[in-house]
């Protein structure tokens, strides 16, 4: 008989392997899927693990690629492991995500075709209070009413597609685009430009918003009373509200603050990968930064390799559909097993696994 | 526009169609929540039902055998949630969130073959002279057997959970796991048991969208239903009445603003077609702001038995 | 009643009970036996392994070596239900009651083969009628006071005929008046042929209520004896096996007002809590007030509302004659107003957090830990040490996680956290709770002695014998209400009693 003994201290030691082997597991859960699906398993983890990076055709291309993927995984999916940390439920920042970028990308149109340096900053801050208007309608509701916020920031992402859809068709569509949906593109219009910042590496001014938030996050998790708070509200949220934490304050800072990095990220990537506003601009990041906070045991650095990695099944997926033509949803599938493999095995840092000679009754 | 277009009477009835999935779902759900888990994968498992119940109707040419196969995966699904949540002791939020989006990624890749075919038909149940009957008729008589279906649900769990043994036992696990325990019961066995219905559950709510609703198969079919689903469970403050009532008003603004869209009103589509989901958010708060009551003891709480 | 009784077979037998858990033996070795009709105390200190030899007893635990018998034939329960079927009934400690569910739906839970609604709804009329425990079976059990909690868990085991009734510290909820009600029921049951095996650490109530003791200490049963003929000191020694060490403290003069609470009346914070009325009170430096009272009486309330949790009406809190009522938990911190709630793990401190970081938990403004919001780690770590130290927790450092330690060493931690930031005034709730007897002890005396450098100390506890001996005044929670506070010294059981409500709605002479 198999028993779980809950462990005196949570092991450091596991919860630094277990992703790994999630990863591992996933590798190999993946591979008979990929096998069922008539592909050779093998070339099929090639293909997505190796190829994009190392490849001599493709690699030159999919590179960048990386850093422009990872880039707003990881923005979004910092701002999300702060509230759970906390016990605070953001599922909806693909809603936010597509406001901010709306509301920045509104902004820097209303200026065109003025050109100056102030633009693109404004735009981003446009970005992330759009993101952050948005992620303050649950945290409001929760503070004041003691509404769900993971149904609420939930459903705020189809009213948010449904706006996103008006606003290309109407008021942000291109009036030189003859009558199609979809802005102005970003690319044509150099003040509002979010473009490589060193030729050829995908490095854009996202990514370096990425790089500042995981220094943040870090630095206010393991340094900060703030961090503190929000790590013992979610561990004990008794002892936080003795320790003298308010707890509506902190749900409005931590779904404010991802609400506000989600929109960023979207203004980031909607002024420079996606280039404009459209009706299909909601790509699913929202979604999988949740899986990429979990992936990176909701730990700043965590968040940064797992972003890689979550960027990496990315491209690799589309090289794979591309070369060995599995389908893309086979990729959603990839993460969302990596996902559970991860969970399944987090009882190892908590629990020693013992086995257990059946007891003489 | 013209809203004289309107008929009440088909609005109604088919208000009932609109709202059969949410509420298979949601009386799925009810079930599970107050066994004191909180599944948060209802949307994985719904879709999952629908790709599974689309593949089997379409292959076997039955739509009755598509339910069966639906209601299977989608307690499938929900059994693995099971395993990690129950014995692995997994974060049940982070795990059913988990579960959405292995769901949605499983039925995108199920379905791909399967897009732009048209399913079987469910036939109505035929009611004879029944059906004919002005007004009734439509409404009461004229639906098909899962619709009926549906409402025989509310009512066995609505007496199950409050006049049988079964149901009693259930209940105390959902309020005080701990409690149970002590007395005897299997706390994992009956939540595995809960998970395992509502599961089966979400996935008939799922089909019953590709297979009658819609009816065929496209990516990303339930478009929220399921979580439409759980936060009509809230509404209903666990009371499967008022489950019927919270899916019935949903599935009403649903088909409503279908109807105006219709008939052309000068709100954009867009406004109306994310109508539901801002209707779902005010009966929330509404619900919220009167405070929690009825949400079971342990809800979401791992529990860990020893010895 | 049952002296005369010629020696009868034995009803339950238990044969070199062992069982062990990972890093503990918690039970070595354990034989005795119950005779039908016997009131059999099982005495011990928290951690002796009384909890888990009656969970073996009642099909929870399996043992890992040994047999029992049941009136001579191998029993070996494998689930309570079976344990239930061979005439074991229980009535748990930390009851195991569903506070939304009715009295009957309760009752029906604990019965294998309930009869139907109304039918069973006579029977537990006709039963609690029978024992002196009324009870409406349609109400709801969240609404019940604790002892008419465990009149529905007494009355659960009666309904099923029970040949051995095991209860679990079952006074630690009630009044005195109370405890003399159900020691009436148990000596009645007792009398039909019922064995009662009787789980405690109140040594008084052993005396006055058992005929046979088991003394259980680290596992093993170190004694066994008849408690009538035994001294209570006696009988702590064999449970504790060393002297015991009293707190010592000089005799206090009050000094000025430190805390003044005036018509201090609060909503309840939940669905199930209760209350507080119109609560005055003024409390002078090196005072400490002793407040008891049975659990769910308001206790918790009056800690939240005491140390900044919930905010109370502005004027009914004062600290050294400052209005605080509208201050959080922090700010009142700065002022000198500390606070260690009852539950240890998660409440007064993080169970998976470090000890370094639960001393922060409490620790940062008065320690000043933190500069300008950011933590400094070193004399936090500092500040836990020092705990560590001066309160001789038992751990390999402030690393490890509060959940490692043991309750009595967290508990030591916790108080210390709080003593060691020198407050002008302290509160504290159920300081010794499941605590061993040395632990507490030196609990207690750090709360003599910080009272005797002029600090204020208001101790919320259930145990009795402990507010008596380490109060200044004494005074009770009842429904939310505060009693007139009196001088400790002389009171008798029958005035607290009434202090503390009197038995409630029953009748002491039923």
């Amino acid at each position: 008989m198999i028993v779980f003994e809950k462990r005196p201290s949570p092991s450091r030691f596991w919860a630094a392997v277990t992703p790994v082997l999630a990863v591992l597991a996933t590798m190999i859960a993946g591979g008979v899927m990929f096998w069922l699906l008539g592909k050779d398993p093998l070339v099929a983890i090639r293909t997505i693990f190796w190829d994009p990076l190392f490849d001599p055709t493709f690699g030159a291309y999919s590179r960048p690629q990386l850093l422009v993927k990872a880039g707003p995984l990881i923005l979004i999916a910092i701002g999300l492991s702060i509230g759970f940390r906390a016990g605070i439920w953001n599922i909806g920042a693909e809603g936010q995500y597509i406001i901010g970028a709306i509301v920045g990308a509104g902004v820097g149109l209303a200026f065109y075709p003025t050109e100056s340096r102030l633009i693109f900053p404004l735009m981003v801050l446009a970005g992330a209070f759009g993101g952050w208007l948005w992620a303050m309608i649950p945290a409001f509701l929760r503070v004041r009413f003691g509404t769900n916020e993971i149904l609420v920031s939930l459903m705020l992402v189809y009213v948010a597609e449904a706006m996103l859809a008006s606003v290309s068709q109407g008021l942000l569509r291109n009036p030189d685009g003859m009558g199609f949906p979809g802005s102005r593109n970003f690319k044509e219009y150099p003040a509002a430009h979010n473009g490589e910042i060193i030729a050829g590496t995908g490095m854009h001014w996202g990514v370096v918003m990425a790089l500042i938030a995981v220094i943040f996050a870090y630095l206010l998790l393991s340094r900060h009373m703030l961090g503190f708070q929000v790590r013992l509200s979610g561990e004990a949220p008794r002892a936080a509200r003795f320790s003298g934490v308010k707890p509506a304050r902190l749900v409005l800072f931590c779904l404010g603050l991802s609400g506000a990095l989600a929109g960023m990220a979207g203004l980031f990537e909607v002024t420079g990968p996606a280039g404009q506003v459209s009706i299909d601009f909601g790509s699913g990041y929202g979604f999988t930064a949740i899986i990429v906070a979990f992936l990176g045991r909701l730990n700043p650095l965590g968040i940064l390799l797992a972003g890689l990695l979550m960027a990496l099944t990315y491209i690799g997926g589309d090289l794979a559909s591309l070369m060995l033509g599995i389908p893309a949803a086979a990729i959603q599938l990839f993460q969302g097993m990596l996902l559970f493999f991860l969970l399944a095995m987090d009882i190892f840092t908590n629990f020693r696994i013992r086995l257990k000679k059946p007891e003489a009754a | 526009m013209d809203l004289t277009s309107i008929n009440p009477v088909l609005l109604i009835a088919s208000l009932m169609v609109a709202a059969t999935p949410i509420l298979l779902a949601a009386i799925g759900e009810l079930v599970v929540e107050k066994a004191g888990v909180l599944n948060l994968g209802v949307e994985g498992m719904m879709i999952t039902g629908a790709v599974v119940g689309f593949a089997a109707g379409v292959n076997t040419g039955s739509p009755a055998l598509g339910f069966v196969a639906a209601a299977l995966g989608g307690a499938a699904l929900s059994l693995l949630f099971g395993l990690l949540t129950q014995y692995l002791l997994s974060n049940q939020v982070a795990t059913g969130l988990a579960l959405t989006l292995f769901g949605l990624g499983l039925s995108a890749l199920i379905g791909k073959p399967y897009e732009g075919i048209k399913s079987p038909t469910l036939q109505k149940l035929d009611l004879g002279p029944l059906g004919d009957l002005p007004v009734v008729g439509p409404i009461l008589f004229g639906h098909d057997p899962v619709v009926y279906l549906s409402l025989l649900m509310v009512l066995g769990v609505w007496w199950g959970l409050g006049h049988s043994r079964a149901g009693l036992i259930l209940r105390a696990v959902g309020e005080n796991h701990d409690a149970a325990h002590a007395l005897g019961y299997k706390v994992v066995r009956v939540r595995m048991a809960a998970i395992a219905f509502g599961g089966a559950s979400a996935g008939l709510g799922g089909a019953y969208i590709s297979l009658v609703r819609v009816p065929q198969w496209v990516e990303g079919l339930t478009a929220g239903a399921g979580w439409i689903a759980l936060a009509i469970v809230v509404f209903a403050s666990w009371r499967p009445w008022r489950a019927l009532l919270g899916a019935y008003l949903f599935g009403g603004v649903t088909v409503l603003q279908l109807n105006l869209q219709a008939a052309g009103l000068a709100i954009p589509v867009e406004y109306l077609s994310m109508s539901p989901y801002v209707v779902t958010i005010l009966v929330l708060v509404l619900i919220s702001a009167r405070g929690q009551h009825g949400a079971p003891g342990a809800l979401g709480r791992v529990f860990h038995g020893t010895g | 009643m049952s002296e005369t009784r010629a020696p009868e077979p034995a009803l339950l037998g238990l044969e070199g009970l062992t069982k062990a858990y990972p890093g503990v033996v918690a039970n070595d070795d354990v034989s005795f036996a119950i005779r039908p009709g016997e009131i059999h105390a099982l005495l011990g200190e928290n951690g002796a392994g009384k909890s888990t030899l009656v969970k073996m007893i009642y099909g929870l635990v399996k043992p890992d070596r040994g047999r029992m018998t049941m009136r001579g034939a191998p029993f070996a329960p494998a689930s309570p239900a079976a344990a239930r079927a061979e005439g074991v009934a229980m009535v748990f400690q930390h009851f195991s009651l569903f506070e939304a569910l009715n009295v009957a739906e309760n009752i029906a839970l604990g019965m294998d083969r309930p009869p139907a609604p109304r039918e069973l709804a006579s029977r537990i009329r006709a039963v609690s009628a029978a024992y002196g425990l009324p009870l409406d079976p349609a109400r709801r059990v969240g609404d019940l006071s604790a002892g008419e909690r465990q009149r529905v868990e007494i009355v659960r085991c009666l309904l099923q005929d029970p040949k051995l009734l095991i209860m679990d510290e079952p006074t630690s909820v009630l009044t005195p008046q109370e405890v003399e009600i159900l020691f009436r029921t148990l000596r009645k049951l007792a009398g039909e042929g019922t064995a009662i095996l009787y789980i405690s650490h109140k040594l008084e109530e052993i005396r006055a209520l058992c005929e046979h003791a088991t003394i259980l200490r680290l596992g093993r049963v170190v004694d066994t004896c008849d408690p009538r003929q035994k001294s209570a000191r006696e009988l702590a020694e064999m449970m504790v096996g060393e002297e015991l060490h009293v707190p010592s403290r000089a005799p206090a003069t009050p000094g000025a007002v430190a805390l003044e609470l005036c018509g201090l009346s609060m909503p309840p914070a939940s669905e199930f809590g209760t209350p507080l009325r119109d609560i005055s009170l003024s409390l002078g430096k090196g005072e400490v007030l002793g407040i008891g009272g049975v659990a769910g009486n308001g206790q918790d309330e009056l800690l939240a509302a005491l140390s900044g949790e919930s905010l109370a009406p502005a004027g009914t809190i004062r600290l050294a004659g400052r209005d605080i009522s509208r201050l959080a938990p922090n700010q009142r911190r700065a002022l000198g107003l500390l606070a260690a709630p009852e539950e240890r793990l998660g409440h007064a401190a993080a169970p998976d957090m470090s000890l370094t970081e639960n001393a922060l938990l409490t620790g940062a403004v008065r320690e000043r830990l933190t500069r300008r919001g950011f933590i400094d780690w070193a004399r936090t770590r500092d500040f836990a040490s020092r705990i560590i130290e001066a309160f001789d927790v038992r751990t390999p450092g402030p690393e490890n996680a509060a959940r490692s330690l043991s309750g009595g060493n967290l508990q030591k931690f916790v108080i210390g956290r709080e003593v060691l930031q020198a407050p002008e005034v302290l509160v504290v709730n159920q300081p010794t709770w499941g605590v061993d007897a040395s632990a507490a002890a030196a609990i207690r005396q750090a709360l003599l002695d910080l009272a005797g450098r002029g600090a204020a100390v208001v101790v919320i506890s259930q145990d009795l014998d402990e507010l008596m001996e380490i109060s200044d005044r004494f005074t009770a929670l009842n429904e939310g209400r505060l009693a007139e506070p009196r001088p400790a010294r002389g009171l008798s059981v029958e005035e607290i009693g009434l202090m503390m409500g009197g038995a409630h709605d029953l009748e002491v002479s039923a």
